[in-house]
């Protein structure tokens, strides 16, 4: 099964292709078609799991060449090894599950067929980017899930807010591509391959300098920073829930944005050979999760608070590996890697239900707003409860998959104060707005009538997954209980197993913070016991700080895409005028000096060429009379010619008497003609 | 021989005299036929005092003597037409041949 | 002959539309598609032939000749392809007849225009033929002649303008590259116009007058490429050509510079090369970023593609800048042939519209993806393709230049790589204004969608792009021997 894995990513791509170019008129079966592929996807993935399990986690790798050249060739291949075979599987899961739920969720939509295409494509992409064997093959993948990611957002492309939003995405998570580019670069020329496992080599055998490496940790790192919606290019997921939200579900939530976590997990052994590169990845997790948890406490759409929760998690996750990287790097090892990729599993879980269940509640009332929202739970049973039950898990509470995630990553800051401080913070900021959120949405009085009256539970296609992902969220995260041996922390690990074993006072004092958060939102939006508006008024500037999202929208406008804008109006500007206007300077220089050419042509060059003319005519005007049209006359100069030059030879002194002669002739003759009439030019009238 | 030769002179000049002076185009050409007696006299000469065995000279003459009849033809019919078009065959007054 | 044949059978259509009547539309029509569609097909056995038999040596294929043709100044007929000009046959077979095909619809002087056409094509297949100066540069001017004549009769409103000034502009260049073919002639005794034997001598001649040369040659090769700032005769060009006709410029006339460089100037002269290879990096950059920030700023679509070709030939000339690396050198070729393509659809798309709409304003537009869905998708394509969208053969070559060139030039690469943001930030917004949003019913509530015969000319295109992108290493192979051999060359 693991020589063929590479199979999985090809399953949905066939959907794709079948979809496009064949089934795109049957809805029906182009849906079916989707699911019945990841489905296999999923079985197929099932097994390499187990195959994985039996040779204990030994990786395979597979590769064909792409390109050869001299010096340089590029390979796609599979890799494969634990952290690959848990991301398969919560991928095709999670993909299984939004689409059987985007059977009830899109019903009826006129772009149904291309709906499912879209989410194929999506998930070839996102396969491969787990398969891959190499940083080549992984930035390829990469490109092509933000290329979905954007064709999914702007879904709904008559609205211009969709399209925008579609756009952000693409070109921020871009812009961090740049970096990964970069990064890829150096690795070329630097380290000479792009292959992970040889990479990792080299960069362990200390062939690759010290800076070499933080340079190429950094500059990749700018790839997880865009993809996985990291500070200071988070702005891009908040947007992206435009999309369907079966979308948001599965790309902005459970994998898309995983993917630069996972790519950090995967780098790692390249990441923690700088302690100044893990460094930089664990600050920026840190501070993304901290802007993101506040952000959220204030935001009144289900979808963004869940966005910014998204975000905040995420940075959790890349503290953590980050972490990890800096003790790497001084020496020792630490729960950090365990806790970033277990977290990144249980978290897909438990935010694709959380999304699916937003997804359900907009389903029946219509709007996104949560002050529009209460007292659903006794419309939506199923949806009320399952959302409840991600919200205490990712709260963080026993003994939900959340809390020990969680647990590990605060475990991981051990010997990082500062790091721990904030990360309990977060905790206690996530418990309270994911409550604040359930509160308000489910509990208390409908605060519009018309709405609440439609609302309804939502049907089986989408309240089955929403089951069966609650499940997960409750007993996925029992794989890493603290007190198995053989839980995920020894199957999917860095080097070495890291076993940390339970520790019983990080547990209590996380839950301690979990629960007090939850409290807080209880006294808050259930029993009103404060009131949140005299809080929000009291701290007026940083609630509207807050609110208006630290204002990073409106400061990348004035800051990058105004003057970029205005830049290109100045250098178009440039174009047609400086630069075209001399090339039309010459061309007019040309035509001036040949105007200027042509007035000396005219009258001097012309003036001469003329006048050789005038002189000319002058001459023949006097010449023409020799010639007067009478035969007789012609050969009566040829005869007296013939005759001169006989004379000339024989008495050359004759010859000027006979000249005379003739002269005497001519002229008595022209003196005969001027006394007669002309006769030839009343012949001429004649004629007439 | 020098008689031929100065028979053939004459008549040349003759010819000559004639080709100018004539106003007649008919009197031009019979003028022009003088010229070529003239010529074939010549020929005819040099050819009997100069190389003797072979005809060359003769045989030329023959061929000016065809010629000249073809050239009477067409001449004559110039001078018919020139009748035609212009009424008289007067050479001074068919002067339209100038600038 | 095949050489031969694929030159001039064009040629011979030509003749043969002149001598057909000019009320047989349609004869004159099929014509030109029969002298086009045959060399399409000998170029292809062409390529495969060379791929199959002579792909593993750098040394040229199909050579006909030399043969003696003006003895006084021993011009050569000397006709033969290696690794380089293989692409670029096939390139120019393949578009010269896709765009016949797509001029089906032309109605003005329909006879002329075909001639001209098909002139053109003799043209340019002969530059990419030819080993001998003479030849190279009678073909290249016979090239010009026509394309003034296309552009400036079935132009736009701007035609005659815009003719004139390519016309001129790339006489200008020529004179260049005459006094330098003129140089090299006389340097050398016994006096030879054959490029190969010049590639080998060359070197030998004075520094002073190798500068001298290469400069020229670079002045020529460089407008026609174009290269920052000999490019705005491109966006006039380009926007007043006729559809069929703007592909071809992109597709073929602008891989002239780039490949004259890559056939005359680099390799016979390595010396200036290596003098001046880093202000050719950054004349890439420059393009590559400029070319980029102006075609945001476009409001005419058929400009914005134009300006994207500023852009995309940038990396052309960042990766001839690192001419020691083969990897720089074969992402060049890679470029040039993936920018035919996708620039060449671009341009059919964009004429597919204008056909319809009568305007080409981005802004007068908006959420077309509702009524015509089929050509949006295309659009699309290409125009992630133009973004170099991976699995698309754009994505392959800049990232080859990119690698080839990160070799050498380590900032100048890293500040190029910013074009692959901003060729997003212009096609996306592009996508966005037009097919994206509300959809103006009232307005365009009649736009029909592409039709099959446009389809079919745009096919070929998306199939090879794709094609090159997933699958790219036929064409490296083809080019590898070759490429190597230049870069010794080069490095000489």
């Amino acid at each position: 099964m693991l020589e063929n894995a590479y199979l999985i990513m090809f399953y949905p791509l066939f959907a794709f292709v079948m979809i496009v170019f064949f089934t795109r008129w049957k809805e029906k079966l182009s849906s079916h078609l989707s699911i019945g592929m990841i489905l296999l996807g999923f079985i197929h993935s099932v097994f390499v799991m187990i195959e994985m399990l039996a040779r204990h986690g030994q990786s395979y790798e597979k590769a064909i060449p792409f390109l050869t050249l001299p010096n340089f060739s590029l390979e796609l291949g599979i890799f494969l090894d634990p952290l690959t075979a848990v991301m398969l599987l919560v991928v095709t899961i999670v993909s299984s599950c939004v689409q059987i739920y985007s059977l009830g969720y899109m019903h009826g939509d006129p772009r149904f067929s291309r709906y499912f295409s879209y989410l194929s494509l999506f998930t070839f992409s996102m396969l491969g980017l787990v398969l891959a064997n190499n940083f080549f093959m992984i930035f390829i993948f990469w490109e092509l899930v933000g290329l979905t990611s954007y064709l999914l957002i702007g879904f709904w492309f008559e609205k211009k807010s969709a399209s925008d939003a579609g756009k952000k995405a693409f070109i921020t998570t871009r812009i961090g591509d740049l970096g990964f580019i970069v990064g890829i670069l150096i690795l070329t020329a630097f380290v000479g391959t792009l292959n992970y496992q040889q990479v990792f080599e080299r960069v362990a055998s200390g062939e690759v300098s010290a800076t070499i490496v933080t340079l190429a940790g950094i500059f990749l790192f700018c790839g997880a920073v865009g993809k996985s919606a990291q500070f200071p290019l988070h702005v891009w997921l908040p947007d992206a829930m435009e999309g369907p939200t079966p979308v948001s579900a599965l790309i902005h939530a459970a994998t898309m944005v995983a993917a630069g976590v996972y790519m950090v997990a995967r780098g790692m052994s390249l990441f923690a050979g700088s302690a100044t590169a893990s460094l930089v990845i664990a600050s920026i997790g840190l501070i993304t999760s901290f802007i993101a948890a506040t952000i959220a406490l204030t935001q009144n759409d289900i979808k963004r608070v869940l966005a910014y929760s998204t975000v905040s998690q995420l940075g959790y996750m890349i503290m953590a590996l980050g972490l990890y990287g800096v003790d790497y790097a001084h020496g020792h090892h630490s729960a950090g890697y365990v806790a970033g990729t277990f977290h990144l599993m249980t978290h897909a879980f438990f935010k694709a239900l959380l999304f699916l269940g937003a997804g359900s509640v907009i389903h029946a009332v219509h709007t996104n707003d949560i002050q529009e929202m209460g007292g659903l739970s006794k419309k939506m049973k199923i949806t009320a409860t399952t959302f409840f039950i991600a919200s205490l898990s990712i709260a963080g509470i026993f003994p939900l998959s959340g809390f020990w995630s969680k647990d590990e990553i605060v475990a991981s800051t051990q010997g990082h104060p500062v790091f721990m401080f904030f990360t309990l913070l977060i905790a206690f900021m996530t418990a309270f707005y994911m409550f604040r959120l359930c509160f308000l949405t489910f509990t208390g009085k409908p605060r519009h009538e018309e709405k609440y009256h439609h609302a309804h539970e939502s049907p089986k296609s989408m309240t089955y997954p929403l089951m069966f992902l609650a499940f997960l969220s409750i007993f996925a995260g029992w794989v890493g209980l603290p007190w198995l041996h053989h839980g995920f922390s020894s199957f999917v690990f860095h080097e070495e197993v890291h076993h940390a074993g339970p520790q019983y006072i990080l547990m209590i004092v996380s839950t301690i913070v979990a629960v007090s958060g939850i409290g807080l939102a209880y006294l808050v939006y259930y029993k009103k016991k404060i009131s949140a508006d005299v809080i929000a008024e009291k701290f007026k500037p940083i609630y509207t700080l807050l609110y208006n999202k630290y204002y990073f929208d409106e400061l990348y406008d004035a800051i990058i895409i105004k003057p970029v804008l205005g830049l290109t109006n100045v250098l178009w500007w440039f174009d047609a005028n400086i630069i075209d206007g001399l090339v039309n300077f010459s061309g007019w220089l040309t035509v001036k000096w040949a105007d200027a050419k042509q007035l000396f042509d005219q009258y001097v060059v012309d003036g001469a060429v003329n006048g050789a003319g005038y002189l000319m005519m002058g001459l023949a005007w006097l010449f023409r009379y020799a010639q007067n049209g009478s035969l007789q006359f012609y050969t009566l100069i040829v005869a007296a010619g013939a005759i001169g030059i006989v004379i000339y030879k024989v008495t050359p002194e004759g010859f000027y008497y006979y000249l005379a002669g003739l002269l005497i002739m001519a002229l008595s003759r022209l003196l005969v003609r001027s006394l007669r009439t002309e006769r030839a030019n009343s012949g001429a009238k004649y004629e007439g | 021989m020098l008689q031929y030769l100065a028979l053939a002179a004459i008549l040349f000049a003759i010819g000559i005299f004639g080709v100018l002076t004539r106003r007649n185009a008919v009197g031009i050409l019979m003028s022009l036929e003088l010229m070529f007696n003239a010529v074939n006299i010549n020929l005819v000469t040099f050819n009997k005092y100069i190389n003797p065995d072979n005809l060359t000279g003769q045989i030329f003459a023959i061929f000016v003597v065809v010629v000249a009849a073809a050239e009477a033809v067409v001449g004559l019919a110039i001078v018919l037409l020139l009748y035609r078009n212009w009424r008289g065959i007067d050479v001074d007054r068919i002067n339209i041949m100038k600038w | 002959m095949m050489l031969s044949y694929t030159i001039f059978l064009p040629m011979v259509g030509f003749l043969a539309i002149l001598f057909t009547p000019k009320e047989k539309i349609w004869t004159v029509r099929w014509l030109a598609a029969i002298f086009s569609f045959i060399p399409m097909i000998l170029s292809f056995i062409i390529t495969y032939d060379y791929f199959i038999n002579s792909s593993a040596s750098s040394a040229f294929a199909f050579v006909e000749g030399p043969f003696e043709w003006i003895a006084a100044i021993n011009v050569q007929y000397f006709l033969g392809v290696d690794g380089i000009s293989v692409p670029m046959v096939f390139l120019t077979g393949l578009l010269s007849f896709l765009s016949i095909i797509a001029s089906f619809n032309i109605e003005n002087r329909v006879k002329e225009y075909f001639a001209f056409f098909l002139l053109l094509e003799t043209g340019m297949m002969g530059v990419f033929c030819a080993l001998d100066f003479f030849l190279f540069y009678v073909f290249w001017e016979v090239m010009l002649v026509p394309m003034y004549f296309l552009i400036g009769v079935w132009g736009g409103p701007r035609k005659e303008y815009a003719a004139i000034k390519f016309f001129l502009y790339t006489l200008f260049g020529s004179i260049f590259m005459l006094v330098a073919i003129l140089i090299l002639y006389f340097s050398f005794d016994p006096h030879t116009l054959s490029i190969p034997q010049l590639i080998e001598q060359a070197p030998m001649m004075t520094r002073t007058l190798q500068m001298l040369c290469f400069v020229f040659f670079f002045i020529a090769f460089a407008i026609k490429v174009p290269v920052w700032p000999f490019h705005t005769w491109l966006p006039d060009a380009h926007v007043e050509a006729p559809t069929a006709v703007s592909v071809i410029l992109a597709g073929v006339l602008l891989k002239m510079g780039t490949y004259g460089m890559l056939r005359v100037s680099w390799p016979m002269f390595p010396e200036p090369l290596r003098y001046f290879s880093i202000p050719i990096a950054i004349l890439g950059l420059i393009g590559i970023i400029y070319g980029a920030l102006v075609s945001m700023a476009q409001k005419d679509l058929k400009k914005l593609v134009a300006y994207s070709s500023v852009s995309h030939m940038g990396y052309c000339m960042l990766a001839l800048g690192a001419y020691s690396s083969v990897t720089a050198i074969a992402g060049c070729m890679f470029q040039m042939v993936s920018h035919g393509l996708i620039t060449g659809a671009l341009f059919l798309l964009v004429g597919v519209l204008y056909d319809r709409a009568h305007t080409r304003e981005i802004a007068a537009f908006g959420g077309l993806g509702v009524k015509i869905p089929v050509y949006t998708g295309i659009m699309v394509l290409f125009s992630m393709a133009s973004l170099g969208l991976p699995g698309m053969s754009g994505f392959v070559s800049e990232f080859m230049v990119f690698v080839g060139a990160f070799g050498s030039f380590k900032l100048i690469t890293a500040l190029a790589v910013l074009g692959v943001v901003l060729t997003a930030g212009y096609m996306l917004r592009m996508v966005q204004r037009m097919f994206l949003g509300e959809f103006n019913m009232a307005k365009w509530g009649g736009l029909t969608e592409i039709n099959t015969r446009e389809i079919l000319t745009v096919a070929p295109l998306a199939v090879l792009t794709v094609a090159l992108g997933v699958y790219p290493s036929p064409l490296s192979n083809l080019m590898r021997a070759t490429l190597e051999n230049l870069v010794n060359l080069m490095a000489r």
